[in-house]
């Protein structure tokens, strides 16, 4: 399979791969998809008091398209509020990478993975 | 300067030998003829290099010439045995026993045929990949009329004991196919002594042409077949259309090239394999060997990188042509069957490579190879949540995932 110039950019160059502290109030952990399907990405985001995500780190077991994916939202939502990084679509991702349809489903998983690192921060903050 | 990778997918296909495309050229220019032309020489002349390729591809797997059939491939010759065999012998006998890692060219036909009313047995295989003997005793009933069990995996590169099975099918008068597409020119094989009947091969496969391949169909005991393709009556009446000398003449002096170097060649593998191996080994943890090691023949390694998908790494080690067991490389979402039916599990089949050694590769790209993906592996290790969990000593398994 022929990948697109920017997904072979983001596999060989990813952004932000890492790790954050988990623990930490301020980080917020997705950990999406299955190692029985071929793609787990694990997504973290680090807001600030003013609800702004300021730093995102990923690690992704998966195929190229997958890497790629988690490796440009973190890129998409550092510097966002947590409700503009929420609305970020799957769409928008596979379009931005040329995803082929086989592979459309590493782009949902990297949607769900943002989301799932949002909805956990905010379990951390629930009675704030 | 454009570099091509390096070719390690020796059991997808490998490259026609120089000597081989030598003895085929002329086939396709001066020396034209229709082999079944009987009134001429250009049909004589034709006809001497079809039988003359008959008689090398023979010797190879010690048959008689006469008992060998040409065809487009060893998907034909499959077919043709598996359905030929069924449909001839419908009357008396309806069971047919093959094995849950076959190609999927003996699995689909006998699909077709379950789907005519044949009873077929798919017998599971162990961990090593190799079945066991005793299923295999217990499944032969009064109605089995064939069974059909691959001589070489393609995909692990395990040998099955042919031996053992052809004698026991002899025993209970069973007719014995094996598809060979991956074993002849690389083990030993001989179908008198390990009491073959029918027995596929293919061309491309043993560094001869693409769209050529043979079946080899037991006289005594004869074994008889109702043809797929019936016309002109060629090739004894199991595969009529005409032949084609370029390819008869290349899957014939590719036999007969495997004949004369394969032990020497074996040699060779075998320390190229071993060398790539220990280097694999020595420099990365938790990587597994698929298949058994000592039952397999020397030029396939099937390693499973834990915590590292097969696709991905693929990506990575772009300069090297090889295959992956993981779903991501085919239009299917499921990870090798193969892997599977050794008890795999489907996340360890997703770390699968399959790398193939042969004729043509050097300890120079070997340990290009190896030292590529140590690095690749290294790197995309770092960058995969799994690893870091194993790495934290938390068990991947206890993680409730969500499918997708």
């Amino acid at each position: 399979m022929a990948y697109s110039s920017k997904v072979i950019d983001h596999y060989e160059n990813p952004r932000n791969v890492g790790t954050l502290d988990s623990e930490d109030d301020t980080v917020g952990t997705g950990l999406v998809g299955a190692p029985a399907c071929g793609d787990v990405m694990k997504l973290q985001i680090k807001v600030n008091d003013q609800g702004i995500i300021e730093d995102a780190k990923f690690k992704t077991f998966g195929c190229g398209s997958a890497i790629a994916s988690s490796s440009l939202v973190t890129e998409w939502i550092k510097g966002k509020s947590l409700d503009e990084a929420g609305v970020i679509k799957n769409t928008e991702i596979a379009q931005h990478l040329s995803l082929p349809p086989v592979k459309l489903h590493c782009s949902m998983l990297a949607e769900d993975a943002i989301r799932a690192a949002i909805r956990d921060y905010r379990q951390k903050h629930q009675g704030d | 300067m454009i570099t091509r990778p390096i070719y390690l997918d020796y059991q997808s296909t490998t490259p026609c030998d120089p000597r081989v495309l030598e003895v085929m050229l002329p086939y396709f220019t001066e020396e034209f003829g229709n082999p079944h032309s009987r009134s001429h020489a250009y049909g004589w002349r034709a006809e001497e290099a079809v039988e003359n390729a008959r008689s090398q591809v023979a010797k190879l797997i010690n048959a008689d010439s006469r008992e060998v059939i040409f065809t487009s491939g060893a998907t034909e010759s499959n077919n043709l045995a598996l359905k030929g065999v069924a449909h001839f012998y419908k009357a008396q006998k309806n069971h047919i026993i093959t094995c849950v890692t076959e190609h999927k060219c003996v699995l689909d036909s006998c699909r077709h045929l379950e789907q005519e009313g044949f009873k077929i047995t798919y017998l599971p295989v162990q961990a090593n990949g190799i079945i066991d003997l005793n299923v295999l005793r217990e499944a032969l009933t009064e109605q089995t009329v064939l069974v059909s069990i691959m001589a070489v995996n393609n995909e692990i590169g395990v040998i099955q004991p042919l031996a053992e099975i052809g004698q026991l099918c002899r025993e209970k008068g069973i007719f014995f196919h094996t598809d060979a597409a991956q074993a002849v020119g690389k083990i030993p094989i001989d179908v008198q002594t390990m009491n073959i009947d029918l027995l596929s091969l293919s061309g491309h496969k043993i560094y001869g042409p693409k769209g050529v391949g043979a079946l080899y169909v037991r006289r005594k005991p004869r074994i008889r077949l109702l043809a797929l393709i019936t016309g002109g009556g060629q090739e004894r009446g199991m595969r009529s259309g005409t032949l084609s000398p370029p390819l008869c003449v290349g899957i014939g002096e590719a036999c007969s090239i495997a004949r004369e170097e394969m032990v020497v060649e074996n040699i060779r593998l075998h320390a190229l394999r071993n060398r790539f191996y220990k280097a694999i080994l020595s420099e990365l943890e938790e990587v597994y060997l698929n298949g058994d090691l000592e039952k397999r023949i020397p030029g396939n390694l099937n390693l499973s990188f834990a915590h590292v998908e097969g696709e991905g790494l693929m990506m990575g080690v772009k300069e090297l042509a090889i295959s992956s067991g993981s779903a991501c490389t085919s239009a299917s979402l499921e990870p090798s069957y193969v892997l599977r039916a050794l008890g795999v599990e489907v996340e360890m089949a997703h770390t699968s490579l399959r790398i193939g050694f042969g004729r043509f590769t050097t300890e120079e790209e070997v340990d290009i190879a190896s030292q590529k993906i140590i690095q690749e592996v290294t790197r995309l290790r770092e960058m995969s949540p799994l690893w870091e969990m194993s790495r934290q000593g938390i068990d991947i398994k206890s993680i409730q995932w969500a499918a997708h």
